[in-house]
């Protein structure tokens, strides 16, 4: 009797329960005429009702008006899963003037009707569902939802051409960004191209306009060379400190005259240059490429003799003259702001064909990977934009390897999406540029994009090989005298159905995509989740591409899983859209399925402190008690759990409300 | 520690020398050794076309008899030691196939003990040995003898869990702690046939004749081994394989041998003589001493 | 012109065979196969076969009995295991292969004389008989069987093994030769036991 059990409001129970036909999915395992009349005679109940589609706008029409017919003050409703529909029929009770949480829903469709065949037993477990749900709901408190204020800056991390994009698009609509990128300049990998499919527009060209506009743009501070080091507070509110890495160099006063390049001490460089892959060297001061942005160099403490020695004759000062633009004193800086989104699009990295050994990438010199053929083929690249072998020679052959470290349980199972692309565009580059006979050894030709199944007649045309058949080996043992000094491909081509080998004279590896090597750091630093293969977790990967779990967090690019660049710049599109709508929203609600610590209760043991995965609970040095952040509150429960004495209790998850629950369901046992 | 001694059949026969410059190594080195009481045939690849169950029951006679000496095998054959592994790794994947091994093994008063390691020689002097220790024992250096290091194919495929399985070295090391060079030799690991040079000799005569020319084009003045049906096949068709495609002759001997002669082994203790085709003009002229 | 009709009717697919191939020892994951080719490309015995490895994983999938049991590949498979390190999908194709060939030993699919499964089956009749192998007696028994002209061409062979000391002649066996004959009795009863 309700008596007994007891009721959180001020006069008795009146509960109204719903039961949804949902069509046949529910209606045809289970006896819903039944099930209402069961659910009409519980204790509390007034109304029980059974309708065809209960989401539907005559179906909560429903509702509403029997909370206003019947002075319902309790609602159940017995449909689908709460994941579909619990707002919506929260909203029904707002409409009503109830508070939508006096509304308990039960799942008899996903957990009863879609499970069990046989009716008369799911029938049964639907009435055990709904009289648990009804004695539960008695319990139910009127909860508010809270609203933060929104800081309209954003931090946008990674200057890759999503982070890029993100900021503009941000900038322009008036928002303070910060674009913070590890590397010296901005850019990322699509800086490195040559050209890029279907279109083969130069990639410089398209981008560099942008990069000169994010560094020009008087709403985005740019901050290269610099790293996220911590990031706290919640959505709409967030304290980020940003370090900033000394460049040994006043950015305020270097014109990117580059005489201190040419100045130094060491003649030729002698560091293997990060942005040509390693094909040529640099010195320790220098500009990572001609059309860098910021438009500065960079002197690298780790191979400058100065802060090896400390006697060098820094003929770079010399050099800079007036300028003075060169400071030796340079130290980290350490810079505090305060932003209300992030947008992380820290991209990706290629995979290390050293894994494969038998693809003899490293072994033999005349082995490359995709993106140093891309530095070949570059103009501005360590050759000059000429495809020529180590001793400097043209190759007369060469054979490119698709699916190198993808597709394979034994590397990465992905399909890293764009090296069929952009193996049929280096294709196309090195026949045009060497006349060399190229062969493409694939699996399977994917080409799904815009204009990419027309790029690839095009190619068909050019009078490249195309060979079926994922590469045995490369090696340059000789079963034929045609072999000898060459690079060997083996292979089964599969649609002529023999084994071929193929001499050529370069081998170029299209390397897959994989997260960066820092991945799990970074996504720590900003609280996201990953998936099982490290990519960042979007919310959703149909309907929430770029949102994650953390709320004011969101991700774009390749970061979040391998994809061309069409689709890196949408994403950084949506991604921006949806921080612009949270701004422009000036507030944002917070669901109160928040714990709370009961200060009498509370002993001080600490352990609720280091379960929280949201750093959500804090202990209060000077009161000796738990406290938890209600805004850093995601209510996952588990310092409820974790409580020995009991003393935190959660919103919605309340001990009684369970336990009702509980004898609800075990009430015929 | 004491090690259980597996020989197989082949190192009685034509694998000889494997045995006589393992055991003269493993002395040497002071690795004791005690060969499996009553060991039976292993099964090899043969008797695991013909039935599979009885050749698991057959190969684990041994790891139950040699689990009362000790807990370690040393198996050199490459056949002998993937039986083993794949018996063992089978009985504990499949409960069927434990089921019918534990009865069998039960009715000759034998019981199985899953926790016994197979260890092939070059695992034992590689990582219980240990380079440094083989080094400091070398008495005749093999001044920079370029030899091409043939792992063959069962050793490191598929149960091999001391070396790389695409790109093994272990050998390599070994012979450069001797003073060895070791050349560049990208068929190291590619499989000599096996059995096929005797049931179809057209295919198997190709696959030595890769394997030889292979070695030599990179310069290899010997080729080492450490499976008794390679250096077989390696060694003793060198004229047939010449006649079908061009003359090759180069020596071709047992990883242990080098090792054995580099330690100091005495003369004509590790079989040198036994090859078909002679190393011994390749060490004059080296200057290696080996008598 | 000689020309041969060939299409492929459903009525010309096992499915029974190839229901035991995905259950056999070895096809666990044979519906994983994508038919990239590299197990082809690795093997160095699959210049000579009739049917690739990859040709014969698929052919065994979808039931092609004839084609599979009566192909050389079968027989040219040395399990040197290079196909399944590298496999993208993990596919046992060597296990799959030895399981292939018992399938057709038990079937008696093989040309007459022909040496491979006549090997076998004096290879397991040495091993119950004596526990080991003497490999000077096995090879001279399986050339008498198959092409008895080669003994003479593998004389000189034998001579020269001989002069080294690498053919003895004596058969090498094990003490407690019973034994192995228990062993087969006990395997041969729990096999009837669990009808396996």
């Amino acid at each position: 009797m309700p008596e007994d059990i007891g009721f959180s409001g001020q006069e008795t129970p009146r509960v109204g329960v719903y039961i949804c036909h949902c069509g046949t999915n529910i209606a045809a395992v289970i006896d819903v005429k039944a099930l209402a009349d069961y659910a009409g005679q519980l204790p509390g109940v007034v109304v029980s009702r059974e309708y065809k589609y209960m989401c539907s706008d005559p179906g909560q029409a429903l509702i509403e008006t029997d909370i206003d017919d019947h002075e319902l003050n309790r609602i159940v409703v017995a449909s689908c899963s709460p994941l579909l529909h619990e707002p919506t029929f929260r909203r029904s009770l707002n409409r009503a003037g109830l508070n939508p949480f006096l509304l308990q829903m039960v799942n008899i469709r996903e957990h009863v009707s879609w499970v069990h065949l046989d009716k008369r037993a799911a029938t049964e477990k639907a009435q055990d569902l709904v009289r648990a749900a009804v004695r539960r709901v008695f319990l139910h408190k009127p909860l508010e939802k809270r609203r933060v204020s929104i800081n309209p800056n954003v931090l946008v991390v990674g200057g890759g051409i999503a982070g890029i994009h993100a900021a503009l698009t941000l900038a322009d609509a008036g928002k303070q960004v910060y674009l913070v990128e590890r590397e010296p300049t901005i850019g990322g990998h699509m800086a490195q191209f040559d050209k890029t499919f279907p279109t083969l527009d130069c990639a410089a060209c398209i981008l560099t306009p942008k990069m000169t506009t994010v560094g020009s743009h008087p709403n985005i501070r740019l901050w290269s060379y610099s790293e996220v080091t911590k990031v706290e507070g919640y959505v709409g509110n967030y304290k980020v400190q940003v370090k900033r890495k000394p460049r040994y160099i006043n950015e305020d006063l270097c014109i990117g005259c580059q005489e201190c390049i040419t100045a130094c001490v060491y003649k030729e460089g002698k560091t293997p240059d990060e942005f040509n892959v390693g094909l040529s060297k640099r010195k320790p001061v220098y500009l990572p490429f001609p059309q860098a942005v910021p438009q500065k160099v960079v002197i690298d403490r780790d191979t400058c003799i100065e802060f090896k020695s400390g006697k060098c004759k820094k003929t770079c000062i010399e050099a800079c003259g007036d300028r003075l633009a060169i400071d030796f004193t340079q130290k980290d800086i350490f810079e505090e702001i305060e932003i209300g989104t992030i947008i992380v699009a820290t991209g990706f990295q290629t995979f290390a064909p050293e894994r494969n050994p038998f693809y003899g990438y490293k072994r033999y010199p005349n082995v490359y990977t995709s993106l140093e053929v891309e530095r070949l083929v570059n103009a501005s690249g360590p050759t000059a934009g000429e495809i020529v072998l180590r001793d400097g020679s043209k190759p007369g052959s060469v054979g490119i390897i698709h699916c190198v470290g993808s597709r394979d349980i034994n590397t990465n199972r992905w399909c890293s999406k764009v090296c069929c692309m952009y193996s049929l565009k280096l294709a196309h580059l090195i026949k045009e540029r060497t006349g060399a006979e190229v062969f493409n050894f694939y699996i399977d030709m994917r080409t799904p994009g815009k204009g990419y199944e027309e790029f690839y007649d095009r190619l068909l045309d050019e009078g490249v090989h195309f060979v079926r058949g994922r590469v045995a080996e490369v090696s340059d043992w000789t079963a034929h005298p045609s072999e000898q000094g060459k690079l060997v491909i083996r292979a089964e081509d599969t649609l002529a159905g023999f084994v071929r080998r193929i001499p050529v004279d370069m081998v170029v590896l299209a390397v897959g995509l994989e997260p960066q090597k820092d991945a799990q750091q970074v996504r720590r630093l900003f609280n996201m989740s990953c998936s099982s293969e490290g990519w960042f977790l979007e919310r959703h990967p149909k309907l929430a591409p770029v949102s994650t779990f953390t709320e004011g967090v969101f991700i774009a690019g390749a970061c979040q899983g391998p994809k061309d660049i069409p689709d890196s710049v949408a994403q950084a599109g949506a991604a921006a859209a949806e921080a612009l709508a949270l701004i422009d929203s000036k507030t944002v609600e917070l669901e109160p399925y928040t714990a709370s610590v009961i200060e009498d209760e509370c002993s001080g043991c600490k352990s609720c402190i280091p379960v929280c995965p949201y750093q959500a609970v804090t202990f209060l040095e000077h009161e000796k008690k738990a406290h938890i952040n209600e805004v850093l509150c995601k209510g996952c429960g588990t310092c409820v759990a974790s409580c020995p004495s009991g003393s935190i209790r959660q919103n919605f998850f309340e001990d009684q409300e369970i336990f009702e629950e509980i004898e609800g369901v075990l009430a015929h046992a | 520690m004491k090690y259980a001694y597996y020989p197989g059949c082949s190192l009685r026969g034509t694998g000889r020398a494997y045995e006589e410059s393992l055991l003269a190594v493993l002395r040497i080195l002071e690795v004791e050794v005690e060969e499996i009481d009553d060991w039976n045939c292993c099964g090899a690849t043969t008797y695991l076309s013909v039935d599979e169950l009885t050749s698991y029951a057959l190969a684990a006679r041994n790891l139950a008899l040699a689990s009362r000496q000790s807990g370690e095998i040393i198996a050199p054959c490459a056949a002998c030691y993937l039986v083993l592994n794949k018996t063992q790794h089978y009985i504990r994947e499949y409960p069927t196939i434990k089921l019918v091994v534990t009865r069998a093994l039960d009715s000759i008063g034998l019981a199985y003990q899953d926790d016994i390691r197979v260890r092939h020689p070059l695992d034992v002097l590689l990582n219980d040995v240990g380079l440094e220790k083989i080094a400091k024992k070398v008495k005749v250096p093999l001044k920079g003898l370029k030899v091409a290091p043939y792992y063959g194919c069962q050793i490191v495929r598929p149960y091999s869990t001391f070396d790389d399985q695409r790109n093994p070295t272990s050998m390599d090391r070994l012979l450069e702690a001797c003073g060895a060079k070791v050349v560049h030799y990208p068929l190291k690991t590619r499989c000599c046939g096996g059995s096929q040079k005797g049931t179809l000799p057209e295919v198997g005569l190709d696959l030595i004749h890769y394997l030889l020319s292979g070695a030599v084009a990179n310069g290899a003045e010997v080729i080492a081994t450490a499976c008794p049906l390679c250096q077989f096949n390696l060694d003793s068709f060198q004229d047939e394989s010449g006649d079908r495609h061009h003359p090759i002759h180069i020596p071709v001997v047992y990883f242990t041998q080098l090792l054995a002669l580099a330690l100091g082994a005495p003369a004509g203790s590790f079989g040198l003589h036994r090859c078909l085709v002679p190393i011994e003009p390749v060490l004059s002229e080296k200057e290696i001493a080996y008598a | 012109m000689d020309l041969k009709r060939t299409v492929k009717f459903e009525a010309d697919r096992d499915p029974q065979f190839a229901h035991w191939v995905s259950h056999t020892v070895g096809g666990e994951r044979i519906r994983h196969c994508l038919q990239c080719g590299l197990c082809s490309g690795k093997c160095p015995l699959s210049l000579y076969m009739d049917y690739t490895p990859r040709r014969l994983m698929h052919l065994s999938r979808e039931g092609f009995k004839e084609e599979v049991l009566g192909s050389t590949s079968i027989w040219l498979c040395t399990a040197c295991y290079a196909c399944m390190v590298e496999c993208p999908k993990q596919i046992n194709v060597t296990h799959l292969l030895y399981a292939l060939k018992q399938r057709a030993i038990e079937e008696g699919r093989y040309p007459r004389r022909f040496a491979i499964p006549v090997m076998s089956r004096l290879f397991a009749r040495m091993v119950h008989g004596a526990g080991r192998i003497t490999e000077s007696r096995l090879v001279v028994q399986i050339l008498v069987r198959t092409a008895i002209w080669r003994l003479l061409g593998m004389s000189k062979l034998g001579m020269a093994l001989l002069r080294k000391g690498r053919l003895p002649m004596s058969s090498e066996h094990i003490q407690r030769r019973k034994e192995v004959a228990t062993l087969l009795d006990s395997v041969a009863a729990t096999r009837k036991e669990l009808a396996i």
